[in-house]
């Protein structure tokens, strides 16, 4: 009992903290040109944060609406081995399955796999999966329906605020040298192509070459 | 044409949660596959900091979001939560651009 409080109280920090999340993604998105609607259908479908990020953020940077869909979907490719992981722990079937399959991502993991016992393991899954897509959902429609006021999103700095946004969501990931190395070489690379191919092709080589590299290395 | 885009990629993030609870579970074990897929992100959002910082276009351009991008950077090493790394960013391009920097 005590330990399921204790999980619901994680869970809901977690969820907070993520709406606040939020509130900025329907800022951003809104400003880059993307409907109220638009904006309520990523949160509720596509529902994984770097992925809308990174499509509003492609968009309103005229990356084009393409390019950023590929990219957003890239990202989520890390949700794929996640649910993977998750399948023997959740046992979802039946009208379970689609529902479970919504909630999984980054947070939602590792909640779920830091329990010992799969009981709980399972509850702190569903409970973050819950509080999360209610305050995510919430705070984008927050976000969105502020900034619809707004002429121009420059003069409160939102175009500054999406690579602070990356860098937050990025630098956890940074613990060792590799990662680190290969952050600093992305970076390089896309810079470098830019000027010379069309917006979104950058992103696309280096994923590309990163995919190269991970599969190659031993 | 961007309500096209949104419905299918946000379908595509939504199959790829599905297809690991769905797939049997021998495809996609593969120790070398699942090394990559944590690099992807890595990778991706790097570049996306440095395009979101040093290019508008496609021309490479210096100027106030350099020094947001440092006051974010600043922000996380001093462990800031999310919304006030991006919040301190936001306000420092807005602040230099009101004094037309």
């Amino acid at each position: 009992m005590t330990a399921n409080r204790a999980i619901v109280r994680d869970a809901l920090g977690i969820a907070v903290a993520s709406g606040a999340y939020a509130i900025a993604f329907g800022a951003i998105s809104t400003s880059a040109g993307l409907s109220l609607p638009q904006t309520m259908v990523m949160s509720a479908v596509m529902f994984t944060g770097a992925s809308q990020f990174a499509m509003v953020g492609l968009i309103g940077a005229g990356g084009g609406v393409w390019p950023g869909a590929l990219t957003a979907v890239l990202l989520g490719t890390r949700n794929a081995f996640y649910s993977l992981r998750l399948a023997s722990l959740l046992q979802a079937r039946g009208w379970s399955r689609p529902l479970a399959a919504q909630f999984v991502l980054d947070e939602t993991t590792a909640m779920a796999i830091a329990r010992d016992d799969p009981r709980l393991g399972r509850f702190a899954f569903w409970a973050t999966g819950a509080a999360l897509f209610t305050c995510w959902n919430a705070g984008t429609f927050i976000g969105a329906l502020a900034t619809q006021a707004i002429s121009d999103p420059r003069v409160l700095g939102l175009d500054a605020a999406i690579p602070a946004a990356f860098l937050a969501l990025l630098a956890p990931r940074l613990r060792a040298r590799e990662p680190l190395a290969i952050a600093v070489c992305a970076a390089i690379v896309a810079l470098a192509l830019l000027p010379f191919v069309p917006a979104g092709v950058p992103l696309l080589v280096v994923a590309a070459l990163v995919g190269l590299f991970g599969m190659l290395r031993r | 044409m961007t309500w096209t885009a949104v419905i299918v990629a946000s379908v595509a993030c939504y199959g790829l949660k599905l297809a690991g609870l769905a797939l049997p579970g021998r495809w996609l074990e593969n120790a070398r596959a699942q090394r990559t897929v944590q690099l992807i992100p890595i990778a991706l959002l790097a570049a996306l900091i440095a395009s979101g910082t040093f290019a508008t276009g496609r021309h490479l351009v210096l100027d106030v979001r350099v020094v947001a991008l440092g006051v974010a950077v600043v922000a996380v090493l001093l462990r800031a939560p999310f919304l006030v790394v991006v919040a301190a960013a936001a306000a420092t391009a807005a602040l230099l651009r009101l004094v037309h920097l």
